[in-house]
């Protein structure tokens, strides 16, 4: 009744066949990220081995697109190593803590269109929770706890360092995260990613402008700023920083323990991508193949699920690009970038979407209201950045 | 409804013993990780009463962002790691203080709803509680608003030594 309430597969009575589909969809839904991330590591090393005029990986399979199953092979089969001081239980647990919030968070993701399977109709997507991005919000919260946890439970101090960047980088750009997507929110009216992405459904080219990387497009910058430093990528890689912190949170673990680090921390970047697709880039809307008949397997099955994975595609490949090209930031770079320029911008466009959508149902004059806001924002934006200190004068205050 | 009685014992029981756990461990991480549990088994509880929004907001604040400032706070901090032994003599007056508190809050709930019914027909839609909130309880949210904004002064104020 209350995990699915928007899909029609939980509506009606659930028998074993319903069970089946469930447990079905979470085998599927878990294998294609276990895929993914094994993709995405052979695409991220041969693409910035393009860009670096080297070869890459090539040995393992043809263009060596086996590469992180072998390397996955490797570390499965190699000793794991408990440090002394290690608190054990919480050593052991942390991994796994890391890896199901990154998996939970996928699970709202829509993949795809409805379809139907032994006869029940249903959405391609794990669960359609009525408060989805809620959900997501607090998967991203929890998977802190990996993180702390396993810099703490090593009982060395590079790893307590390293945790602790971690985890102050990761709290700095959740607050600009979840206000960039509030952002989308106080437009889609609603918290479900299917209602999101059904307001963003295909209907011919004119619903490009319904996607709401147009309508909210600053929000949408933001968006991909902070989730890049949510999931700790370059250039905001600072804790992984290995001439100051030898390799991070997970510098005691070796074996399968890293692995699933590792896993993790690709697999939530393809959530991020996967999540901006959904709420800025209409998910799995796109045109669907017209001489094809509109009910058949290819256009209910294939097409979404295409334009999705096409559209993640194309963020993952920006995510590698920046990790090629871009530098990594100092300290208060990053802190500066989030605290002082993110939360503040998204906090203005929050009130300027407000105003304007509150403009538009009250029926008021919308060519003064939109460029008034604007203003106001901008002003507002002005006179917090006048009223900050600058760098100087609290280097001579703190001296 | 048989189902969601026996999900209740099985959570409450769980939250009972990991409460234990946070006061008899030695060790605060530990403890902080045993609220967790408590804290998590009140969000299921209320997902059983079909208070979506709730839960996950209860798993948002106090398992995401109340007690993860509480490991800050023990990692960056000097306070005592690992097994020491923490009891001081305040174990019998804290044991009194805390039953006493259950008393008040079991009379208070007995005596408020004792064998009266609530029925629930359908989750409560995240629109409904916010209207409520934003409209009919607005002074008293932002009371609390300008109640959390000074507590948050005053703790920079005191941190601050210049």
């Amino acid at each position: 009744m209350m995990l699915g309430a928007g899909d029609p597969l939980l509506s009606g009575k659930i028998d074993l066949t319903v069970v089946l589909i469930v447990i079905g969809k979470t085998v599927a839904v878990f294998a294609f990220l276990l895929v993914a991330v094994m993709l995405y590591i052979w695409f991220m090393r041969k693409v910035i081995a393009d860009m670096a005029s080297r070869v890459g990986p090539d040995t393992a399979g043809p263009w060596g697109i086996l590469q992180s199953l072998a390397d996955g092979i490797k570390l499965f089969f190699k000793e794991q190593s408990v440090p002394d001081s290690a608190d054990r239980r919480v050593f052991f647990l942390a991994p796994y803590i890391s890896l199901m919030t990154a998996f939970l968070a996928f699970s709202i993701i829509p993949i795809g269109g409805q379809v139907s399977i032994a006869g029940h109709q249903t959405y391609l997507q794990l669960a359609d929770l009525p408060i989805g991005i809620l959900f997501l919000l607090a998967m991203s919260g929890l998977g802190l706890y990996g993180v702390m946890l396993a810099g703490w439970s090593s009982g060395s101090k590079y790893p307590l360092l390293g945790s602790v960047r971690a985890s102050a980088q990761m709290l700095s750009y959740e607050a600009a995260f979840g206000l960039a997507i509030v952002g989308v929110l106080v437009q889609a009216g609603t918290l479900s990613t299917r209602a999101i992405v059904d307001k963003q459904a295909w209907t011919g080219v004119g619903s490009l402008g319904t996607w709401y990387v147009i309508p909210a497009f600053v929000a949408f910058v933001i968006f991909l700023i902070s989730a890049i430093a949510e999931t700790n990528h370059p250039p905001f890689d600072l804790v992984e920083a290995e001439q100051e912190l030898v390799g991070g949170f997970h510098t005691e673990y070796t074996g399968i323990r890293f692995a699933i680090f590792y896993l993790a921390e690709f697999m939530n970047l393809i959530t991020m991508s996967a999540i901006a697709v959904t709420l800025f880039l209409g998910g799995p809307a796109g045109p669907s193949l017209g001489f094809l008949s509109a009910t058949g397997a290819v256009n209910t099955w294939l097409m979404p699920v295409f334009w999705f994975v096409a559209k993640v595609m194309v963020l993952l490949f920006g995510t590698v690009w920046l990790r090629a090209s871009l530098p990594r930031l100092r300290y208060d770079q990053l802190m500066d970038l989030g605290w002082k320029w993110l939360i503040e911008l998204a906090f203005i466009w929050v009130m300027v979407s407000g105003v304007i959508i509150v403009g538009r149902n009250e029926g008021w004059n919308l060519i003064a209201v939109v460029p008034l806001s604007l203003l106001g924002g901008l002003g507002i934006l002005g006179v917090l950045r006048a009223s900050m200190p600058n760098r100087s004068e609290l280097v001579e205050e703190i001296l | 409804m048989v189902a969601q009685n026996v999900a209740f014992w099985i959570i409450a029981i769980a939250m009972v013993l990991s409460a234990i756990g946070v006061v008899r461990t030695s060790n605060v991480v530990h403890a902080a990780l045993y609220l967790v549990i408590v804290l998590a088994g009140a969000a299921a509880q209320y997902i059983l009463l079909a208070a979506e929004f709730v839960a996950w907001v209860q798993v948002l604040i106090y398992i995401g962002a109340v007690v993860i400032l509480f490991l800050f706070g023990i990692m960056l901090t000097r306070s005592p790691m690992g097994d020491l032994d923490l009891d001081n003599s305040q174990r019998m007056p804290a044991f009194v203080a805390s039953l006493a508190l259950v008393g008040t809050l079991t009379a208070l709930l007995v005596d408020a709803f004792g064998n009266s019914k609530v029925v629930i027909d359908a989750p409560t839609k995240t629109s409904v509680l916010s209207s409520d909130i934003f409209r009919l309880y607005i002074v008293p949210f932002e009371a609390v608003s300008i109640l959390l904004l000074a507590a948050l002064v005053g703790a920079i104020v005191l941190a601050r030594r210049d």
